[in-house]
């Protein structure tokens, strides 16, 4: 048995919170130098040269790329051959939001109760969503959610009668009905089969691939593929202004259904796409 | 105010006059140089009781702009942090009310009702569009900034900013013009 020590959970998700705030992963900038070369509107070009000139100076400067530093969620892949010892995981990680946020000059976003809405002051609680694995390790994924993206995400369930081409044309409506409002250029998770939770955990952790990447299975990535061509049909473009570049990437994650049941959950994620991993 | 630039883009000067409003078309280009009032979903709730009591608003709204943001805590030395536009539609119930009493802009993104396209039409007013988390660059054109409301409120409380420059393109004018109807339609393929 491996022990690591809350204090490590605690600096680690620390970290990430910040560097993911000021810095954009690499797959992030070079989806917008592919949409640069693709764009025929001039307004939707003026937005992305923007997007990219923002994330510039978000990592020299230090300040975060959006106002909206999000809410963070938290995969964790604790290896069942781990103990963690000094404390509780989840309070580790609820402190390391705390410093990184507090620290960080990131904003405060999260209100202690969604019916009295006073705010917690220092972006806590995390949502986390801890998965048991084999081996020694720990691996954490926080991503900074942004609430005006999250707002436009959306669950159906289907019936196995609408198939694919109903899942198709769900994702398509999902784009469209979020429109100029979740801050396109986006990306979406989707999160097909299961039950209810289950397809919306899986649209959130469809989120974490490489953007740009083929889905693994080559059958999904085609509908991927697909679906991205279409969504880019729609004349959005970067921020609604109109345009060719409406989504940078669709991810789907897929797990077995009952007979009954085609559920689709669709997680939508605005360009302010911030996310961080790490193994201890 | 509104003055052409040399570059064609059209200088907006809070605080504005009907007649500003009309000049503006969705699609222009702008840079607002003055003061914008910071303003989102709290501060907006607590102008509602105010405007069914018709109450003074702790800001004096006629001519001026509100721009729907709540900043992130600006570094020591920093003007401001990071300082994007919220999605608009959440302040549609309040904003056909304040441009009744005399608002003139609102600056955000995201699309508005119906109700708020009308009132824009009826009380002379538009809507502004900012990028969208770009808060790091924006954060550039904020030359001052000072909370003059509803401090408890932190990042949503009341600001009122000094900027010079800022970006921004108009979103929906006074003639019933919408730039995401517009734009969507000519590049949907």
């Amino acid at each position: 048995m491996r022990e690591i020590h809350v204090s490590a959970i605690t600096d680690a998700v620390k970290k990430l919170c910040m560097e993911a705030n000021y810095e954009l992963e690499p797959d992030m900038l070079r989806a917008f130098d592919r949409a640069l070369q693709t764009e025929r509107s001039p307004a939707g070009r003026q937005v992305l040269q923007m997007l990219k000139d923002n994330a510039q100076l978000a990592k020299t400067r230090k300040i975060p790329y959006c106002q909206d530093t999000g809410f963070v969620v938290c995969f964790v892949e604790l290896g069942q051959d781990v103990h963690v010892a000094g404390g509780l995981l989840g309070d580790a990680i609820d402190e390391g939001v705390r410093q990184g946020y507090t620290e960080g000059y990131l904003r405060a976003s999260i209100v202690k109760s969604p019916f009295d809405r006073k705010n917690t002051g220092d972006n806590t609680p995390a949502v986390v969503h801890l998965e048991l694995v084999p081996g020694p390790q720990l691996k954490i994924m926080v991503m900074a959610k942004g609430g005006g993206c999250e707002n436009r995400s959306k669950f159906k369930m289907l019936t196995p009668a609408d198939g694919l081409e109903g899942v198709k044309g769900w994702i398509l409506e999902c784009i469209r009905t979020a429109g100029p409002d979740a801050c396109p250029p986006l990306i979406l998770g989707v999160g097909v089969g299961g039950t209810f939770e289950k397809a919306a955990l899986l649209s959130k952790k469809a989120l974490f691939r490489e953007l740009g990447s083929p889905n693994p299975d080559p059958a999904v990535d085609a509908i991927e593929k697909e679906v991205l061509e279409r969504a880019n049909r729609l004349g959005i473009g970067p921020q609604g202004y109109g345009g060719d570049t409406t989504a940078l990437g669709i991810h789907i994650l897929t797990y077995p259904c009952h007979i009954t049941s085609l559920p689709v959950a669709v997680t939508i994620e605005c360009h302010a796409h911030r996310h961080k991993e790490v193994t201890l | 105010m509104i003055r052409m630039a040399p570059d064609g883009i059209k200088e907006v000067v809070p605080p504005l006059s009907d007649a500003d409003v009309e000049a503006l078309r969705a699609g222009d280009r702008v840079r607002i140089t003055g003061v914008l009032y910071t303003g989102r979903d709290a501060a907006h709730a607590r102008f509602l009781p105010l405007m069914d009591e018709e109450k003074p608003l702790p800001i004096d709204v006629r001519g001026q702009i509100i721009y729907y943001t709540g900043p992130s805590p600006a570094r020591p030395g920093m003007v401001i942090g990071s300082v994007g536009p919220t999605t608009g539609s959440r302040m549609d119930k309040y904003a056909p009310r304040l441009l009744a009493l005399g608002l003139k802009g609102m600056m955000g993104k995201g699309s508005r009702s119906l109700e708020v396209r009308e009132a824009l039409r009826r009380h002379k007013g538009v809507y502004f569009g900012a990028v969208g988390g770009a808060g790091a660059i924006l954060s550039q054109f904020v030359k001052r900034a000072e909370v003059i409301a509803y401090e408890d409120l932190g990042t949503e409380a009341i600001r009122r900013l000094e900027v010079e420059g800022f970006p921004a393109i108009v979103v929906n004018d006074c003639h019933g013009g919408d730039l995401y109807e517009e734009g969507m339609r000519q590049y949907a393929r």
